[in-house]
């Protein structure tokens, strides 16, 4: 039964719990080291914390509050190398007030972060293991550690395979280093479009229709999956379709959030707050949820 | 009159007339006196100057809807119910600052907030007071994060309990298991007897704290015979509750209705004014806003109680979650009653009956509910493979 908030069937492991040692609503500043435009719409930055020796150790999956001055504070996940503690990484769609605001930060600006929150994807879970991972649009910054993780120690895991679709070729989010993942022989890597002009020879459809082309042993794989709810909902259905059973499928849930640490209530969905519960799921947990509208 | 010493655990009784005394040795101890007096035509929770304060020898009438106080025929204290304030605006604050921003450049400074903790001494706090403050502590203390304004707030608070002399129309913390009686997490807890022309009341010592007060203050052992009276009045209470709540298999039936038609009918109704949760003990939800000066030179970060009845609550950029009144009122009374459990182990609801008097189209909570478990009872006896469906479904 789907009704129990047991750990069991949220992630197991890898709910992280490390008190701070401060007022949790005060963030940490941190400048802006470089920005780097990815598409039209969507920027990277790498951030350095202002006080020195501040190491930021995260789990892939976790997200930050990042603190624009005078402007609000959103929730925003990190795209960075979890191996590296020293700076964070971060991939923003600009998509209203808050996130616009990031657009003209520069080299050397100060932003406030506080984090890192939420639990991770199931990176130790799915060791000796195949590994899908599929992500649309913005869903690809969140899978980026994971990718990163997997590939750090890459005789632990069966075949991995990445599956990205975006909106059209100018979307393609880390261009270069899909380039790069593409041409190794450990990953598979396909990549679709939603539509494209004719000089595009890529995939053109939906991400779930790359499901079958890539190869896998469905009953011993862990598929990770990000991106927009319809999305996330039809390629779970999809990965079943293929043989992988639903307590193998992890989504990550979005919800409006205040305070990322239980307290304002904001990102409720049912009987979990995803900010602390979540934001990563077992798709058998979560579905009965996705299938319900408004909740 | 004799001064005994009093322990934790003992009972006593002192003179109403005493009560001032009361008020005077907590002022001495340095704690700021919060308890009911009348505003506007409503008993709230105010700084209390004086004992005159207290709303002496006012009760209230309580409907679905609709809130009127009545003079009393005696010169009670506490001869009322709860009204639309409780304890929560002084330990959660309604609006709080966290922090100063100040822009110096392209870089900027953020100012902690030098909160002073205040120290309150509540009094007449209801045993559905005492729960709902429980289960605020589970919300705000007992996570992997604490709220440091909250606690320290709660902590340094110090608790005169009541037992309540009457039932309100629409109270039902016998159904929620929060009442009448006052139980536990009180410092002081008073019954109030008024017999003939005897007027006194009967104390329990809830803590170490609590003792060092009483016994600054005139006092006699309880006699059996006190501790009777005050047990009558609150089994009495007990037997005069204006609604029920049924709560078998409440959070099942709650998860099994997400459907139900019910929804649709309370929606037509509801005004999602928010007016529910603002009155709610229990309610814990905010926001944050923003302010900053016309220089651009300051920004303040405040947080502010906010409302799952507002559509903004659940935006999400493309649109609201929750964008229908339906969604809205379903995940207020689901978070409340079923939801809330999952959470934290306990309901959401303490029984109060605030949020029934303060609608202003008296949607009753204890209503629907049992609407929908009859609604439920019929369709499992006409589909009885419905369930059998369901557990599929949610497999
Ligand atoms: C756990 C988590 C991780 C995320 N990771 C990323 C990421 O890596 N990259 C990225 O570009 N975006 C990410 N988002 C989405 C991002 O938070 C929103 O795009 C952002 O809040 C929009 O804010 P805005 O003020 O620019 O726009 P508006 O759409 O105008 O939003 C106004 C306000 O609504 C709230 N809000 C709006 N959309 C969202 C949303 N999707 N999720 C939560 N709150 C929202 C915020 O409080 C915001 O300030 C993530 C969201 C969550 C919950
Ligand atoms: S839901 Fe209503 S009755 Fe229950 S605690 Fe809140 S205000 Fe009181
Ligand atoms: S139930 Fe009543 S008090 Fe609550 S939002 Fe609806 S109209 Fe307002
Ligand atoms: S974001 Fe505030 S409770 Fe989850």
């Amino acid at each position: 039964m789907a009704h129990t908030l047991d750990n069991e069937f949220i992630n197991p492991n890898s709910q992280i719990k490390s008190p701070p040692d401060k007022d949790p609503m005060l963030p940490c500043l941190f400048s802006v080291e470089q920005v780097k435009k990815e598409t039209h719409d969507t920027f990277t930055f790498y951030l350095s914390p202002c006080e020195n020796k501040i190491s930021f150790p995260f789990q892939p999956g976790q997200f930050n509050m990042l603190y624009i001055f005078g402007n609000g504070e959103v929730p925003i996940s990190i795209s960075g190398n979890p191996s590296d503690e020293d700076r964070l990484v971060h991939t923003v769609r600009l998509v209203g007030p808050v996130t616009r605001a990031m657009k003209n930060l520069k080299r050397g600006d100060v932003l406030g972060v506080r984090g890192p929150f939420g639990n991770s994807w199931p990176v130790y879970e799915a060791i000796g293991n195949d590994v899908i991972v599929v992500a649309g649009g913005i869903g690809l910054a969140p899978l980026r550690p994971v990718l990163y993780k997997l590939l750090s120690q890459r005789d632990k895991y069966g075949k991995i395979v990445l599956l990205y679709g975006t909106r059209t070729p100018e979307d393609i989010l880390f261009k270069r280093e899909l380039e790069q993942l593409r041409s190794r022989f450990d990953l598979e890597v396909h990549v679709t479009v939603d539509r494209a002009q004719q000089s595009w020879k890529g995939n053109v459809g939906v991400v779930t229709r790359l499901i079958h082309k890539a190869t896998f042993d469905p009953l011993n794989s862990i598929a990770v999956v990000c991106g927009p709810e319809v999305m996330m909902r039809f390629t779970a259905l999809e990965l079943e379709k293929h043989g992988v059973p639903s307590d193998r499928i992890y989504i990550s849930m979005e919800r409006n959030m205040k305070c990322a640490i239980g307290f304002c209530g904001h990102c409720q969905l049912g009987q979990t707050f995803i900010c602390k519960d979540g934001p990563v799921f077992r798709y058998d947990f979560m579905h009965t949820y996705l299938t319900k509208r408004e909740i | 009159m004799t001064k005994l010493t009093i322990n934790l655990g003992d009972k006593a009784t002192i003179k109403s007339s005493d009560i001032i005394l009361l008020f005077n040795a907590l002022r001495s101890a340095g704690y700021s006196v919060i308890g009911p007096t009348i505003r506007e035509g409503t008993i709230v929770y105010e700084e209390l100057t004086s004992i005159d304060d207290l709303p002496v020898g006012w009760t209230d009438e309580q409907e679905g809807g609709s809130y009127r106080l009545k003079k009393r025929s005696d010169n009670a204290f506490f001869g009322y119910n709860v009204g639309p304030h409780s304890w929560k605006k002084f330990l959660f604050p309604p609006s709080l600052r966290l922090w100063n921003a100040r822009k110096n450049g392209n870089n900027f400074q953020i100012l902690p907030e030098n909160n002073d903790t205040p120290k309150f001494a509540f009094i007449g706090v209801r045993a559905c007071e005492l729960h709902a403050m429980a289960v605020q502590d589970k919300v705000f203390m007992n996570g992997t994060y604490i709220d440091p304004v909250y606690k320290s707030r709660r902590e340094h608070a110090f608790i005169v309990a009541v037992n309540c002399g009457q039932a309100g129309n629409t109270c039902f913390c016998t159904s929620m298991k929060t009442g009448p009686k006052v139980t536990s997490g009180y410092d002081l807890s008073l019954t109030e007897i008024i017999q003939d022309e005897i007027h006194y009341f009967l104390v329990e010592v809830g803590s170490e704290i609590g003792a060092e007060i009483l016994n600054q203050i005139p006092h006699e052992s309880a006699e059996n015979k006190d501790i009777e009276s005050a047990d009558r009045i609150v089994e009495e209470t007990a037997k005069n509750m204006g609604r029920t709540l049924d709560t078998n298999n409440l959070k099942e039936l709650l998860y099994n209705n997400y459907d139900n038609p019910r929804w649709d009918d309370v929606a037509n109704r509801c005004l999602s004014c928010s007016n529910c949760t603002m009155v709610c003990p229990t309610c814990f939800c905010t926001t944050v806003e923003d302010v900053t000066d016309l220089k651009g030179e300051n920004s303040e970060r405040w947080r502010k109680w906010d409302s799952c009845f507002t559509v903004d609550f659940s935006y999400i950029h493309g649109g609201s979650i929750r964008s229908t009144v339906r969604s809205r009122y379903r995940q207020w009374l689901t978070h409340k009653l079923a939801t809330w459990i999952d959470q934290f182990g306990s309901s959401g609801c303490v029984g109060c009956g605030r949020c029934i008097t303060w609608c202003p189209v008296a949607i009753d909570l204890t209503e629907e509910v049992s609407i929908i478990r009859l609604s439920n009872n019929n369709s499992e006896s006409l589909s009885s493979d419905k369930s059998d469906f369901r557990e599929k479904h949610n497999h």
